[in-house]
């Protein structure tokens, strides 16, 4: 029996890497001190009421930021970890196995748990203010959304300590990803992982589409909605086609590995190449999807940066919808060495390179806004201004890309590592973070310190090229992408020695963020205004943070830039008529979305082991709390006008 | 305030320094992809300037005048620049730049188009015979086959210079990439699908050649070297590797396919039917004309008219595999 336990257990948890061990004890510590401070402070009754249960848009966006930045920094060790392996040739730091596994979570997380739910962060923060709605269409909906990442998230890192990682890379295509070319867990974890958290993406898609669509304040006109708001809706759209296939595409995968069907084998009649296509009609609008929204973020601060109204207004209305549709069209570009004809390879050379032509169009639209503007340079722009330049030779290398026959040199080397992390953080995180400083203080109430900002921005900024920048020439000298270690006879040394330096430039930047985070919440500029960036759409005309219902009167939206217009009436003395106070309707919290989750969890551990019991029982849970859900009528009240006028007057508002 | 702006400029010295200095080691040392040794890497490497060039024409000027804009409309007292806060449409400028990106994809979309159908034919400007090469990747290695000369090597590989050489790929493990990137851009080896392509070197010399395509735990040893030699060089290599004991049969390949990686090594004899049986066993499609249902950029040399009809369409293609018939082909490969 004991033998039986031991050896249960050998398998069951990670053994032999002292990275490992160190993570282990690092894991239970710090859970130890969580239980411990919320124990000694009382605090499970507020966490549980005020943030595990909320279905309030602000929380969720505020608990999905935390999230993403936890990924963030897990991402961010691994690729430190993988940097370090690679600073010299022949390091023996770590196995060629546990490179494998390292370089495989890093994708996976970087795309899958950090880019989509900081997106998610700014969807929630931001999109019903800005419209001037309460809330979005569907707050359940939401919080189940945020749950089923979180929870599809920490299965996918659990597989770090138990269990074993996934190793077959980011995107594991078969046969390697197959029960024959990775016989353990770990790729299990992967696929519950992300179909998990996959549906919370799905959902998300359509709540947002649905809260654009229907949850305008009044006058609101499609053509007069914030840019961030189109190009969240773009997002959307983009989400509600893509993300079934992937959804499909893993099931497959998984009905091979559990059921030995044969979709993606060869022998049996499958073929791996549908799996690749499959994967990749997610996943290339999949990078789209990411992108979006900090055009989105751009086009904000860059107005309100440069003091002037957005540049050609519908041409980037136009560009973003253009995008979203061209992004299906192009995803046999991810494999032009496949052997497909001339005619494929030439159509999807140029799919490809035409998708370049909007997003040109908006980087002059920016210049433009700029040009005969009135530029201040505070964080958000910071970062704006960071990403043009970045974008712009990261969009070229792409345009490189995109020429088929050149492909053939450039895919699975460096070149492509550094031109997909160059559009990845030069352009995605760079507009997530612009975002994060521009939307913090109106979720938070203060502003995040300028002095520390701007070193982590110059920290991450110039690490981003010196890492970067050296692995365009590695491609060019034949590097391929995954090696965990190469000779000294490549000539590689020296380029991917300077790489290093960049990485850890970029990790020291993170690193000064999170101290200015933890600096503000003490020192950092209160906004007692709501408007500390003298904005120009609806969240700036509220204070900050808000209360809960967001707006204690419907605004009006019927201009474009509504609190622009509305500040610059008021200058010319001109008041906004006066509107009456009427309750306000608001959804209750449920403990619904964290339990569910909690069973999604529970089904999926159960199926990546092949515990069939764990994972029906964890299936039935799920299927009770729909019903539950289904069967509960008490969810929503009214607050009556007494309350939302003391709340008001309390924040220096009187109606 | 001013000494932290002076340290930021020094900062950034540094940086660019260091940048500069990165440009400098990569433009030393050859860069394989810009030190093309044959007709393919040659005619891609021409492409791939063409596409830089076309390039920097719109991304340098945008970066100037992105510099100029956040210097002149910068928010300093007394600065004169013109401020139009509520100036947001011209349809003549915007015209402009959806002009300009069209017009410079059109270019480059012409020179690409061009390039990716010549490259489905074989190198034109040489009247030598060409030779076959059969690769397939295994875990974690290569192996040639030569089915015109009875050899076959792991892990490195003789080819003679000026020769058009029609390699033929697969895989009997995770799927690959072959890649020499002096002499062609890669093509992946795929279980189950016998891919082709051309190569050919203008002049004798040692060429890196590599997996590209992550395929499991030692992917990074999948490397290999490829000699160029003269024509008589290469005859004495064939004449002394057909000396070698080893012969490349059923157990010798039983053997090869362990997972473990391994050294050069040379057999001085093989199976003519492993290749096929390679590609079949892992489902692959028996043609009734050419033997083997092989797909791929470029179509059999001279005038079979059959390997051109397969690399007409990725459609069809895909439609044959998808359709083989497994006990037809292992019966035809019995007979």
């Amino acid at each position: 029996m004991l033998d039986k336990i031991k050896d249960f257990a050998a398998d069951f948890f990670v053994t032999g890497d002292p990275l490992i061990y160190g993570a282990d004890v690092s894991i239970v510590l710090v859970t130890i001190a969580i239980v411990f401070v919320l124990t000694y402070f009382k605090k499970w009754g507020w966490l549980w009421r005020e943030w595990l249960t909320t279905v309030d848009h602000k929380r969720i966006g505020i608990m999905y930021l935390i999230a993403s930045l936890l990924m963030l920094f897990r991402g961010g060790v691994d690729a430190l970890l993988m940097r370090t392996q690679l600073a010299l040739p022949d390091i023996p730091f770590l196995k060629a196995e546990h490179y494998n596994e390292i370089f495989t979570t890093h994708g996976t997380i970087m795309i899958l748990f950090m880019a989509m739910p900081m997106m998610f962060a700014l969807f929630n923060m931001v999109v019903p203010l800005q419209i001037g709605a309460r809330d979005v269409a569907y707050p359940f909906l939401n919080a189940l959304s945020f749950w089923l990442f979180f929870l599809g998230a920490m299965l996918l890192n659990l597989s770090f300590v138990i269990g074993g990682s996934p190793n077959a890379g980011w995107l594991s295509y078969p046969p390697l990803s197959e029960l024959s070319g990775s016989p353990g867990v770990g790729q299990n974890f992967y696929i519950w992982g992300i179909q998990i958290s996959g549906i919370g993406s799905l959902a998300t898609g359509i709540n947002f589409l649905v809260t654009i669509l229907k949850m305008r304040a009044p006058g609101m006109k499609l053509m007069k909605m914030p840019l961030f708001t189109w190009s969240v809706f773009s997002t959307c759209v983009t989400i509600i086609f893509a993300f079934p296939i992937l959804t499909i595409t893993l099931a497959l995968l998984f009905i091979d590995r559990y059921f030995g069907a044969h979709f993606f084998t060869m022998d049996g009649g499958g073929m791996p190449m549908m799996y690749i296509n499959l994967i990749w009609m997610w996943g290339h609008p999949e990078v789209y999807i990411v992108i979006l929204p900090a055009f989105g973020i751009f086009s904000e601060i860059v107005a309100t940066f440069s003091k002037k109204t957005i540049f050609g207004y519908k041409s980037m209305v136009f560009a973003m919808m253009i995008i979203s549709i061209l992004s299906f069209f192009t995803w046999v570009h991810h494999f032009f060495t496949m052997g497909s004809s001339a005619d494929v390879n030439a159509f999807f050379a140029i799919s490809t390179m035409a998708i370049a032509i909007p997003t040109g169009v908006k980087v002059f639209n920016w210049l433009f806004t700029m040009f005969r503007g009135r530029i201040t340079i505070k964080q958000p722009m910071l970062w704006t201004l960071g990403f043009i330049p970045c974008f712009l030779i990261g969009g070229a290398t792409g345009v490189m890309l995109a020429v088929a026959p050149a492909d053939f040199q450039y895919h699975n080397s460096y070149f492509l590592i550094a031109h997909f992390h160059q559009v990845l953080i030069g352009g995605v995180v760079f507009g997530y973070l612009a975002g994060m400083y521009y939307w913090w203080p109106k979720l938070f109430g203060f502003k995040l310190d300028e002095k520390i900002g701007t070193w982590a921005f110059w920290l991450w900024n110039i690490g981003f090229y010196v890492c970067f920048l050296p692995q365009y020439w590695l491609g060019l000298d034949g590097m391929t992408r995954r090696v965990y270690t190469y000779s000294w006879d490549t000539g590689w040394a020296s380029l991917n020695f300077i790489s290093t330096i960049g990485a850890f430039l970029m990790g020291a930047g993170f690193i000064l963020q999170v101290w200015q985070i933890v600096y503000s919440i003490r020192k950092g500029e209160r906004d007692t205004t709501g408007d500390p960036w003298d904005g120009r759409t609806l969240e700036w005309s509220i204070p900050s943070p808000p209360a809960h219902y967001n707006f204690a009167v419907t605004p009006d939206g019927s201009h474009m830039d509504a609190w622009w217009h509305v500040k610059q009436q008021l200058k010319a003395g001109i008041k906004p008529p006066k509107q009456e106070l009427e309750p306000i309707h608001m959804p209750k919290n449920s403990a619904v979305p964290i339990v569910m989750s909690t069973f999604w969890f529970i089904a999926g551990f159960g199926f990546t082991f092949g515990w069939n019991w764990m994972g029906i029982s964890g299936l039935i849970g799920v299927i009770v709390c729909l019903f539950v859900r289904s069967f509960t009528y008490d969810v929503d009240y009214y607050i009556p006008v007494d309350e939302v006028k003391k709340t008001e007057a309390k924040m220096g508002r009187a109606i | 305030m001013w000494k932290a702006r002076k340290r930021l400029r020094n900062i950034a010295a540094i940086a660019m320094g260091v940048i500069a200095m990165a440009a400098l080691t990569g433009c030393d040392a050859n860069l394989l992809v810009f030190d093309s040794k044959g007709p393919v890497a040659a005619e891609i490497e021409s492409l791939i300037w063409i596409s830089i060039l076309l390039c920097a024409v719109i991304v340098i000027p945008v970066i100037g005048l992105f510099a100029f804009i956040v210097w002149r409309y910068r928010d300093k007292p007394g600065n004169k620049a013109p401020y139009k806060p509520d100036w947001s449409h011209s349809t003549t400028l915007e015209t402009i730049w959806w002009g300009i990106p069209i017009v410079i994809i059109i270019l480059l979309g012409f020179f690409t188009v061009r390039t990716t159908y010549a490259l489905v034919e074989p190198p034109k400007d040489t009247k030598a015979e060409p030779i076959t090469i059969q690769v397939t990747s295994l875990d974690w290695k290569w192996l040639f086959q030569y089915p015109d000369l009875g050899i076959a090597t792991v892990n490195y590989l003789h080819i003679p210079e000026d020769v058009p050489i029609q390699f033929v790929m697969t895989s009997d493990a995770a799927m690959n990439s072959f890649w020499v990137p002096q002499l062609a851009g890669q093509m992946y080896t795929m279980p189950g699908m016998a891919m082709r392509m051309w190569v050919q070197a203008d002049e004798p010399g040692v060429f890196s050649g590599k997996g590209a395509n992550f395929s499991g735990e030692y992917f990074e040893r999948m490397q290999f070297n490829v000699v160029s030699q003269t024509e008589s060089e290469f005859n004495n290599w064939v004449a002394e590797s057909k000396k070698s004991t080893q012969t490349l049969d059923q157990a010798a390949y039983a053997k090869l396919s362990e997972k473990n990686t391994m050294g050069e090594q040379t057999f001085g004899s093989m199976d003519q039917n492993l290749f096929a049986q390679i590609v079949l066993k892992n489902g692959g499609h028996h043609h009734p004309n050419n033997g083997l249902d092989i797909r791929g950029q470029f179509p059999l040399h001279g005038t079979d008219s059959d390997g051109a009809d397969h690399s007409g369409g990725s459609a069809d293609g895909n439609h044959d595999m998808s359709n083989m018939n497994h006990d037809m082909s292992d019966k035809d490969m019995h007979k």
